[in-house]
């Protein structure tokens, strides 16, 4: 980072000093709690009332153990990284060929499909999920006249999955139409001469080039499928189906004192984000930035 | 239009081909996003208990909308806890925001690493954040209260204070503003940083102090991020659910009530949905005034400066 500075010709040392004070006290707040919840989770039900320590005394790694076998959380973080993976696939595929056909053919409807998808995307819709509840049920009962089993529904995996994909397609078909119309179209060019079809550029050239805009897609889209929380928890009724968030509300329902178990679930289900994030921070920082600044 | 793949006038095959592109996001957008908006619309003026089949329901009229805006005292409180964690986080949390963003955008170093701590409570699950305050707030056993006490501030020593109606509340909003303060700072940060320094210069030059020259170059310039960053801050605040169900569901009585657990009270608590979508219809059309009403306000300023 450059060292110009704009609000004062030189920085004085002790201004300096200060700023540094206020902003190592803000990232003690915004740390210290994880790092409590981390060191409660290698406590034991019989020190954590007492041992108030911030690097407990023993480190009771069998809260780990008792937390994904008979807190099921085990199942949990499968479930979890299996929605994600799916939603994020889905996502991607359909978001990609949408904004390649809003960006690179013709067709009659055009506009007025894309900005529809726009709208959606602006217009808040806070009681979305009751009607998506219903019509989940619906799909369900229809399933079952059709084919004996629910293949979507209430408590099914599909239901989950299909209503996240749609929930976040907006942005990403929006994202990635931005992004295709402002790539110079040469490489395409060059393959449609070649005689590539429709289908042969958008997989063989488009998609390639578009690499970052999918990278900004996939990185927002695990961090909200992850974390979510209310879809999930009117869908699933089921212990076995449960992603992350649900099981440990669950747990803590019926668990209400066990900390050290409780802790343990939570840590493990921020490790694989804390990773992403930490990996990732750059395009994710960017991709905010790129977002807020431009609208 | 030049990027455009069919220069010349489509035959029927190659526009069916061209359909097939957007069909599956098609499908997906018609089957779970207007679908449902229509969904909603027809529930608010039916009864349906969520259990009998949709054939069932009786048509009612707008009796749902004279119940929300006649009778329904707990719905409004729950709006006014929302707009209460919503003033604190306008205020607040976007002021901290931007005085962590002036602090970070003088050059100062290390700033990286600020910014990818301010941004790490965000990106983590709202339910992980709201049990751990949850248990830090605890009356008997949380830290909180346990470091009052060794601080010699005993008066709180077994202060309840997520089951306190006078602290419950203001105990969530603390949390909702320390999680969420990182965004404001990431967008407020980038405005700055966009913000052409020759100006600073020229006004260093005529003798500008750094308060004027905060006043009259960065608010300015500012103004459309300080509009985008609010309404970020009022959606994403009206909205509140995670923590809320976390840290006390609405709790103690219902203190702590917001709208999203009012929606939800009404679908799974009292098996009315369509009073559930009248609550949401409701509610989002306020959501949308509120911003529209932001992005007037944003315009008339913009002019004026």
């Amino acid at each position: 980072m450059e060292t110009y500075s704009k609000l004062e010709p030189k920085n004085n040392p002790f201004t300096t000093l200060g700023i540094h004070f206020f902003l190592v006290l803000v990232s003690i707040t915004c740390l210290f709690p994880l790092l409590w919840m981390i060191s409660s989770s290698l406590k034991t039900q019989e020190t954590i009332f007492k041992d108030m320590s911030i690097i407990p005394r023993s480190f009771e790694i069998g809260n780990y153990a008792t937390a994904i076998i008979k807190g099921e959380f085990g199942v949990a973080f499968i479930n979890s990284f299996f929605y994600t993976f799916s939603v994020i696939i889905g996502v991607v595929f359909i978001s990609s060929l949408a904004a390649f056909a809003f960006s690179r053919l013709n067709f009659p409807g055009k506009n007025i499909l894309f900005y529809a998808f726009l709208a959606y995307m602006m217009i808040p819709l806070p009681g979305i999920f009751v009607a998506v509840y219903v019509l989940l049920h619906e799909l369900g009962e229809l399933s079952k006249q059709l084919f004996d089993v629910k293949i979507i529904g209430i408590n099914t995996r599909s239901g989950f999955i299909l209503s996240q994909i749609a929930l976040n397609l907006s942005f990403a078909i929006y994202l990635l139409k931005t992004f295709f119309d402002n790539m110079p179209t040469e490489l395409e060019d060059a393959a449609r001469i070649d005689g590539c079809s429709k289908f042969g550029v958008y997989w063989h050239v488009a998609l390639p080039l578009a690499k970052s805009a999918l990278g900004v897609i996939v990185i927002f889209n695990s961090l909200t499928i992850w974390n979510e929380y209310l879809f999930a928890s009117i869908i699933f009724n089921e212990r076995g189906l449960m992603p992350l968030p649900v099981a440990l509300m669950k747990f803590q329902g019926s668990h209400v004192t066990q900390y050290p178990v409780l802790m343990a679930g939570m840590t493990i289900t921020i490790i694989p984000i804390v990773i992403v994030y930490l990996c990732m921070q750059k395009y994710i920082i960017k991709g905010i930035t790129a977002g807020a600044v431009k609208g | 239009m030049d990027k455009l793949y069919d220069q010349k006038k489509l035959n029927f095959k190659s526009l069916l081909g061209n359909y097939t592109f957007i069909l599956p996001a098609l499908i997906m957008f018609l089957l779970f996003n207007v679908y449902p908006v229509f969904l909603i619309l027809k529930l608010s003026f039916y009864e349906w208990d969520g259990i009998s089949p949709l054939s069932a329901m009786k048509f009612i009229g707008v009796r749902h909308f004279i119940e929300i805006f006649t009778k329904d005292k707990l719905w409004w409180e729950s709006v006014w806890h929302a707009g209460i964690i919503t003033l604190l986080a306008l205020t607040l949390q976007n002021a901290l925001a931007l005085i962590l963003a002036l602090a970070v955008d003088k050059g100062i170093r290390g700033g990286n690493i600020y910014r990818v701590i301010f941004f790490m409570p965000p990106v983590l699950s709202g339910i992980v954040i709201g049990l751990i305050w949850k248990w830090i707030y605890d009356g008997h056993d949380g830290l909180l209260n346990h470091f009052l006490v060794s601080i010699g501030i005993t008066r709180f020593e077994h202060m309840a204070w997520l089951a306190n109606p006078e602290t419950a509340l203001y105990a969530v909003a603390i949390i909702h503003m320390w999680r969420g303060f990182g965004w404001g700072f990431i967008i407020l940060l980038a405005g700055l940083q966009n913000i052409d320094t020759q100006l600073y210069e020229a006004a260093e030059v005529d003798g500008a102090e750094a308060w004027h020259k905060f006043i009259h170059i960065t608010c300015p310039l500012m103004i459309p991020v300080f509009i985008l960053v609010s309404i970020l801050t009022i959606l994403g605040t009206m909205q509140i659910y995670d923590l809320i169900v976390s840290m006390t569901n609405g709790g103690p009585e219902y203190y702590t009530e917001v709208p999203i657990t009012r929606i939800l009270a009404s679908m799974q608590g009292e098996n009315r949905f369509g009073y559930a979508c009248a609550r949401g219809l409701v509610f989002g059309g306020m959501l949308l005034i509120l911003s529209m009403l932001q992005i007037k306000i944003s315009k008339r300023l913009q002019k004026n400066l």
